[in-house]
């Protein structure tokens, strides 16, 4: 019998991804554990790889193929002893029934049923691209991911909605439910679809209008432009900001570190790591100094969740990093007890796999706290946006030679002004101000950074 | 009887009237009922229990005359007629006596007599004689509906007969006309059939249970016919001549040619009509249409404070139906936050002949004229174990879903029990599953659910036993 090859699923939550690349033809045998093909999701590259041995019998889905469902029938292999014969009924077979995906891309696929219900992990096919975890990422995806309020809160809502809002690329955290306890249903769908085509008219409206990708988008008729469109990446950006901006509420804390103390110690310790190859970043320190400042003021370190809210005890750093097309926010985990080398390698692996489009959904997601760094911009300051449900996130500015005022005489100093936006459902200001302060005499005097 | 004024009067004691006033007592209303007739309506005592109790009866016997199929011999199979209507009448009786219980126990005053609106609020009972009057707040009108009759077709409870005489025959008539192919028309047919009358049914409409999805309607004609029933569509009755001991019909065709047969009985089921007489409605403002009180979708009449329920509010003249309405209403009434009207997609439909039909929500025409985009699928009771065991392998389920949505828009069934299964889907329309759920919900093995798994899979082109 020939095997199918699936379109894997990279995370629980993925329903589509673009089949980026084939790395083999009709034709070609492969062996177990050959990487055939690359996929790619809004967060990350993964390379397919062929856990049967066979014969690429015939490739179903091209290359730079975008939004194939998850468990599309992409290949179709050959086992040995089987010829093309074997073929007609294979394909014939995948492509019982067309649905959106197959017009869309021309190809035959499983049905409707094969490609959303998340269920069916490529396993049995072989082409899990994780050997190493292979049932879990199927126990996970059985469930699919609950979405959450930005309070953390398990949003109820039928199947029904849930495909009907995802289908419109409405955010279900918008949603009121008119159910019974609140649980969406499809007509608060149908509702919420109909009130958001007209906010999305209005254009000061529109960058808060719940249904990212709404039709009702229209540019101006005389300026000529380019439509761009939008990446996974980009919608999955698009979505989470706006519920953070529309439904966090936002404070801001600036301070001004000086980083002159910060800036010799990092000189004394690269030039003694120097034949390790490692060598720390201004933004290693920050990060360590983040992580300490937190286990210092664990309210800082705060997830609001409705009637409640967490204090992590462990400090997991996401770090957010520029790529093409938009940007990623992978993980230091207990950063707090994780000395500069190791936050500096660790962070140069991650940010190295984030350019190359390769971070594992491990890699990215969870966290408990955000820097963002535009310093080597030039930004002296900004407000960064809360990555929900995080109750926080540093902006961190450039370092630069200011003229400040020390003992009543004006000195040139190197400072560095961050800013901290705080969720102000879990913290208040004075918490904010106290892990500032924290952070400032961790930066200011990074000896202390050692005890 | 002191009380006079209450929060809510209930008129008629049908599944409409009695549930509604129980789940008023039940959120603290005061609340009072009056029926003139039978406590539990039609459903209790004239439709869907005693039929329900006849039909047992027709189908055992008809086991008993199959009895060699199951390695069974049974001789000398016969019935007491006298027997097997005095069980449905019991049956009913039982029944009637558990609602009077219902609401006594639930503080529900119950008034036996004739109610009429009278003034704002108003409510009049006659009873033996006499009248009293009450006062409400709210009134809710549950009084129902009976038998439909025509001009040239009038029931005489002898020789022409309508659900009630059916229900209670003295003799077993040896060949039966049923005029109307509704649930009710063949619920009798089957009834009639396998006691042993030769059956004739004319209907109408270009198919049989008009109301369910056409391939039901072409598989339950077939699976009559198969019985030795006839069936004649696209053809009415013109005329009775009401003979001594039988009725001679005249069949108009399609054709338009007539045909003229005798019959020992003939059974009216043509549908029904509310009953919206003598009740006072025009005086109080109720709006009536068709012989229907004009409701919205909460059960509110065009006059406030008047609220209407179950068959006299129409179709689908359905008890649960009924039920349901009685409840939205009253808790409508009683303030109650975030309730939402009753969905018509979400009221099953039963037949208890043999075959069984059973359906929810849209069928393939309607769901095609809707403007959707439909997958469907079939499975056949062939395909399933427990149905050859049983020995029942004829019969389909059928779904059919929103191809963009997985939207379950509707289901129907055919065949052996299927009344019992229905209500998986039901409830899977309710909660708005999808057929990602429906696929990856366990059904027990061997049972008859099992097709509804396999129908769901093969509307996605995975059935598994077929
Ligand atoms: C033969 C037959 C079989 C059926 N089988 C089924 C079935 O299997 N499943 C199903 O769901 N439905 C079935 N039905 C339909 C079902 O019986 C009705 O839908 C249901 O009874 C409607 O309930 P209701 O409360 O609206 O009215 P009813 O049950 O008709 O009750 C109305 C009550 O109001 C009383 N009343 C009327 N006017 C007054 C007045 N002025 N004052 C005081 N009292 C008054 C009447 O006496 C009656 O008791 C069947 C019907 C028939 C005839």
């Amino acid at each position: 019998m020939p095997i199918e090859i699936l379109m894997p699923a990279l995370s629980p939550t993925m329903e589509t991804g673009t089949l980026a690349k084939w790395l083999v033809s009709e034709g070609d045998t492969v062996s177990s554990g050959d990487i055939i093909a690359e996929i790619e999701t809004d967060k990350a590259t993964m390379e397919v790889e062929a856990i049967d041995e066979g014969r690429i019998g015939k490739i179903l889905v091209a290359d730079g193929t975008e939004e194939v469902p998850v468990n599309a029938v992409i290949a179709i292999l050959l086992e040995e002893g089987e010829d093309e014969s074997a073929l007609d009924a294979a394909v014939a077979k995948s492509s019982g029934s067309k649905d959106k995906a197959a017009k869309k891309t021309d190809i035959p696929s499983r049905d409707v049923a094969d490609d959303k219900s998340d269920e069916e992990q490529p396993k049995a096919t072989g082409n899990e691209s994780k050997p190493d975890s292979d049932s879990e990422p199927e126990e996970k995806a059985k469930a699919p991911a609950a979405p959450t309020t930005e309070e953390g809160e398990r949003v109820f809502a039928s199947p029904l909605a849930r495909r009907m809002a995802q289908q419109a690329g409405l955010d279900l955290a918008s949603v009121t439910g008119s159910g019974p306890k609140g649980r969406i249903v499809k007509a608060d769908i149908e509702d919420a679809m109909g009130k958001a085509v007209p906010a999305a008219k209005d254009q000061a409206a529109a960058a808060t209008a719940p249904a990212i990708g709404a039709p009702d988008f229209t540019p101006p008729a005389d300026v000529p432009y380019d439509e761009v469109k939008l990446s996974g990446m980009r919608k999955v950006i698009a979505k989470r900001m706006t519920q953070s901006k529309s439904h966090v509420p936002h404070f801001y804390l600036t301070v001004d570190v000086a980083l002159d103390k910060m800036m010799a110690q990092r000189k004394d310790l690269n030039a003694r790591l120097e034949e390790d190859g490692v060598r720390i970043s201004v933004n290693d320190f920050i990060i360590r100094a983040c992580a300490l400042a937190l286990k210092k003021v664990p309210q800082a370190n705060a997830m609001f969740a409705g009637d409640k809210a967490y204090m992590f005890k462990r400090q997991d750093i996401s770090v957010a990093v520029a790529v093409e097309g938009g940007l990623v926010t992978p993980i230091v985990r207990d950063a707090g007890s994780k000395g500069l080398a190791e936050i500096s390698r660790e962070m140069k692996e991650l940010a190295g796999r984030a350019q190359e489009g390769k971070l594992v959904p491990e890699d990215y997601q969870g966290g408990t706290f955000s820097i963002s760094n535009l310093g080597m911009y030039g930004i002296r300051e900004f407000g960064a946006v809360i990555n929900p449900p995080q109750g926080a996130i540093l902006a961190v500015g450039a370092g630069e030679k200011r003229a400040v005022v020390v003992d009543d005489a004006v000195a040139v100093r190197l400072m560095m002004s961050v800013t901290l936006a705080v969720d102000h459902r879990v913290m208040d200001g004075a918490i904010g101000a106290d892990f500032l302060k924290a952070f400032k005499g961790f930066i200011e005097d990074p000896i202390t950074m050692l005890l | 009887m002191a009380e006079t004024k209450y929060d809510l009067i209930v008129i008629g004691a049908g599944p409409g009237g009695y549930v509604a006033a129980i789940r008023a007592a039940q959120l603290g209303l005061k609340a009072a009922i009056i029926e003139r007739e039978h406590l539990g309506g039609i459903c209790l005592n004239w439709g869907c229990i005693p039929t329900k109790a006849l039909l047992r009866t027709s189908e055992i016997k008809h086991y008993l005359d199959n009895a060699s199929d199951f390695g069974l011999s049974a001789k000398d199979i016969d019935f007491d007629l006298k027997k097997v209507v005095s069980r449905s009448r019991k049956i009913a009786g039982q029944l009637n006596t558990g609602v009077k219980g219902l609401l006594k126990k639930n503080k529900v005053v119950t008034i036996m007599g004739e109610a009429t609106l009278k003034g704002k609020g108003g409510v009049s009972v006659k009873a033996d004689g006499k009248t009293t009057e009450l006062q409400a707040k709210n009134i809710i009108l549950a009084t129902g509906a009976r038998a439909r009759e025509l001009p040239h077709l009038k029931a005489d409870g002898k020789l022409i007969w309508t659900y009630k005489h059916a229900m209670t025959p003295e003799v077993m008539p040896k060949s039966l006309l049923v005029v109307g192919s509704g649930a009710i028309g063949l619920e009798f047919a089957s009834f009639y059939r396998d006691m042993g009358a030769e059956v004739t049914i004319v209907e109408m409409m270009d198919r049989i249970l008009p109301v369910e999805d056409e391939e039901v309607s072409a598989f339950a004609k077939k699976q009559f016919e198969k019985q030795g029933m006839k069936i004649v569509l696209n053809a009415s009755v013109e005329k009775v001549d009401i003979k001594k001991n039988s009725v001679t019909a005249t069949i108009k065709g399609k054709d338009g040619k007539t045909e003229t047969q005798t019959f020992d009985r003939m059974i009216l089921a043509i549908g029904i009509t509310g009953n919206v007489e003598n009740l006072g409605l025009e005086e109080a403002g109720v709006k009536v249409e068709r012989g229907h009180v004009v409701t919205d979708e909460w059960g509110r009449t065009a006059a406030t404070g008047i609220w209407a329920i179950g068959d006299v509010a129409g179709a689908p003249w359905l008890a649960h139906k009924a039920s349901h309405e009685g409840v939205i209403a009253v808790e409508k009434i009683a303030g109650i936050k975030g309730l939402h009207p009753m969905r018509k997609d979400l009221i099953p439909g039963c037949t208890y002949s043999r075959p069984q039909v059973a359906s929810v929500g849209l069928t393939e025409a309607k769901a095609k004229e809707a403007g959707y985009k439909i997958k469907v699928g079939k499975f056949p009771f062939i395909g399933n174990g427990k149905a050859i065991a049983l020995g029942e392998p004829e019969g389909f389920v059928k779904t059919i879903f929103d191809e963009k949505t997985g939207e379950l828009l509707g289901a129907h069934m055919i065949g052996a029990e299927v009344t019992e299964l229905i209500q998986g889907y039901v409830v899977a329309k309710s909660l708005e599953t999808t057929e990602a759920e429906l696929m990856h919900t366990i059904f027990p093995h061997p049972t008859l659910s099992e097709m509804m798994h396999e129908s769901v899979l093969d509307a996605y082109g995975r059935a598994i036993h077929y």
